[in-house]
């Protein structure tokens, strides 16, 4: 009796038919948090039942599937959910970006930039942005319904009096095709730049709070801001100490008692990609792959 | 009168035939305009052609109350398949329905007798899967909108020869409105609320 009791990719094909309903109508109206009947699934909520979902309700077995968890193919969250689709559907995995059909995140969009085969399925722990200005759906629904989005605008602008600047860094607001502002889930607004008119298809994915939501390829995604204050992406003033990319998204990592730190990619896929083809930081340990060592 | 043992099968892979037809669906609807190919087969009724009944045996169930067209309903082969593989309840009432299953578009009822959802909930819509004569020939149609790289032009032979002026009532409806999708044999093209003709060749 120990024979496998699950379906393909784990959700029974009712369960599927409703999300595959809930994800078309998602990408109908772009930006709109379509309902579903979110399942339990077998992790609790807050490590990506919402993604898992909509992966499975989506995966077939010519998939080939990466999951990033801030940026990292090798954390907990990534690799527990990656061995999860690898067991109950037996897609391939990997880690290269560019390989991937399916790529499920946590707070990252990939550096490497995604192309027109691809369906990149976010992670979603809270999905409406206007839930922290009004806590009753019932309001936030009706802002939505009315495209009345003045009290965000006076929330950042709040930001801008007390500040100088916008200070929010993370889960930044964006107006999707020039109707529904949406909560691009808590990536650094350093990515926010490459939702807009990407080439491969956008899903989002909320289990605890039950909600769908998409941007097509090719859609405008505008970051919000104010003339005289500007989005502007936020990054450390360094380069990777691992593969000096300068024009990635840093993590901090804590090196010692003393206060010493290093700031390196957290897209790992894409630094080591880089390190592969020889680029070296300040603290790369000996060159990879490099027998000469003559780097510094 | 057939009985149920006489009726033509189903997906012979229920899973993996309806992700499948699902990815071509959702390839549809993303990029509209691209023409998707349904792989899977399974039997169709008479009156439904093979991507139709692809289609609802992907996404209909006892969730989704069903509107036919006359041609569709007077076949009760077609009623009998729908009731058995898909369990999906046959309504009268097309403004309840979430999908309409359209096999004669001359006859296309007026599309404010569909659901449009509400301007709380704009996913409560009708979606029309309507057949077509031809998604490779015919009139061309330049569009625009989400999920097309500037302008995607579609080829096909449609009828109601004027649902692109109809459907131009999605524009004043938005983020209301009705979503279509067009299926000639195996081949499946969306056009979503959010997509506009831009230009119309002969």
């Amino acid at each position: 009796m120990n024979a496998p009791a699950y379906n393909f990719a784990y959700l029974d094909e009712q369960t599927k038919r409703m999300i595959r309903r809930a994800i078309l109508k998602a990408i109908a109206i772009p930006g709109y948090q379509v309902p579903f009947a979110s399942r339990e699934m077998p992790m609790p909520y807050g490590w990506g039942t919402g993604g898992v979902q909509v992966t499975a309700a989506i995966l077939g077995p010519q998939d080939v599937l990466k999951v990033i968890d801030q940026g990292s193919d090798d954390t907990t969250n990534a690799i527990s959910i990656r061995k999860f689709f690898a067991k109950t559907a037996g897609v391939a995995t990997t880690t290269a970006t560019i390989d991937a059909t399916v790529i499920q995140t946590r707070h990252r969009i990939p550096e490497t930039a995604l192309h027109a085969n691809q369906v990149l399925v976010y992670q979603v722990p809270i999905p409406e942005p206007l839930r922290f200005l009004e806590p009753r759906e019932t309001e936030t629904r009706r802002m939505h319904a009315l495209a009345e989005y003045g009290l965000m605008h006076v929330k950042l602008y709040e930001d801008i009096a007390r500040f100088g600047h916008i200070a929010t860094a993370y889960a930044y607001p964006v107006k999707v095709n020039a109707r529904y502002v949406m909560d691009p889930s808590p990536t650094p607004k350093f990515d926010n730049p490459k939702m807009d008119n990407c080439p491969a298809l956008q899903l989002f994915g909320a289990g605890r709070e039950k909600r769908i939501y998409a941007i097509p390829p090719y859609t405008q995604v505008v970051s919000l801001d104010f003339e005289d204050h500007p989005f502007e992406p936020y990054r450390f003033n360094a380069p990777c100490a691992l593969c000096a990319a300068e024009n990635s998204y840093l993590d901090e990592i804590v090196t010692d008692d003393k206060g010493g730190r290093m700031f390196v990619c957290s897209d790992t896929d894409y630094c080591e990609g880089r390190q592969a083809a020889g680029h070296h930081g300040s603290l790369s340990a000996a060159p990879y792959k490099d027998k000469a060592g003559s780097h510094g | 009168m057939t009985t149920i043992a006489e009726l033509p099968p189903g997906f012979a892979d229920k899973v993996l035939s309806a992700q499948s037809t699902f990815r071509s669906v959702m390839d549809a609807m993303a990029r509209p305009g691209s023409v998707r190919r349904i792989v899977p087969t399974s039997g169709a009724p008479h009156t439904m052609r093979r991507g139709t009944a692809a289609i609802a045996l992907t996404l209909f169930d006892h969730d989704t109350p069903l509107w036919l067209d006359a041609r569709m309903s007077e076949s009760t082969d077609v009623t009998k398949w729908l009731k058995f593989h898909t369990g999906a309840p046959v309504v009268q009432d097309s403004s309840i329905a979430s999908f309409a299953l359209i096999s004669d578009g001359a006859a296309l009822p007026s599309l404010e007798r569909f659901a449009l959802g509400t301007s709380e909930y704009p996913d409560r819509s009708t979606t029309l899967i309507l057949q077509v004569d031809s998604l490779d020939s015919g009139r061309s149609f330049d569009l625009s909108g989400p999920g097309i790289d500037g302008v995607a032009t579609l080829q096909a032979s449609i009828k109601p020869f004027d649902l692109f002026e109809r459907l131009r009532v999605n524009e004043t409806l938005f983020p209301r409105g009705i979503d279509v999708v067009l299926v000639a044999d195996d081949a499946v093209v969306a056009i979503p609320r959010t997509t506009r003709v831009v230009n119309k060749g002969s």
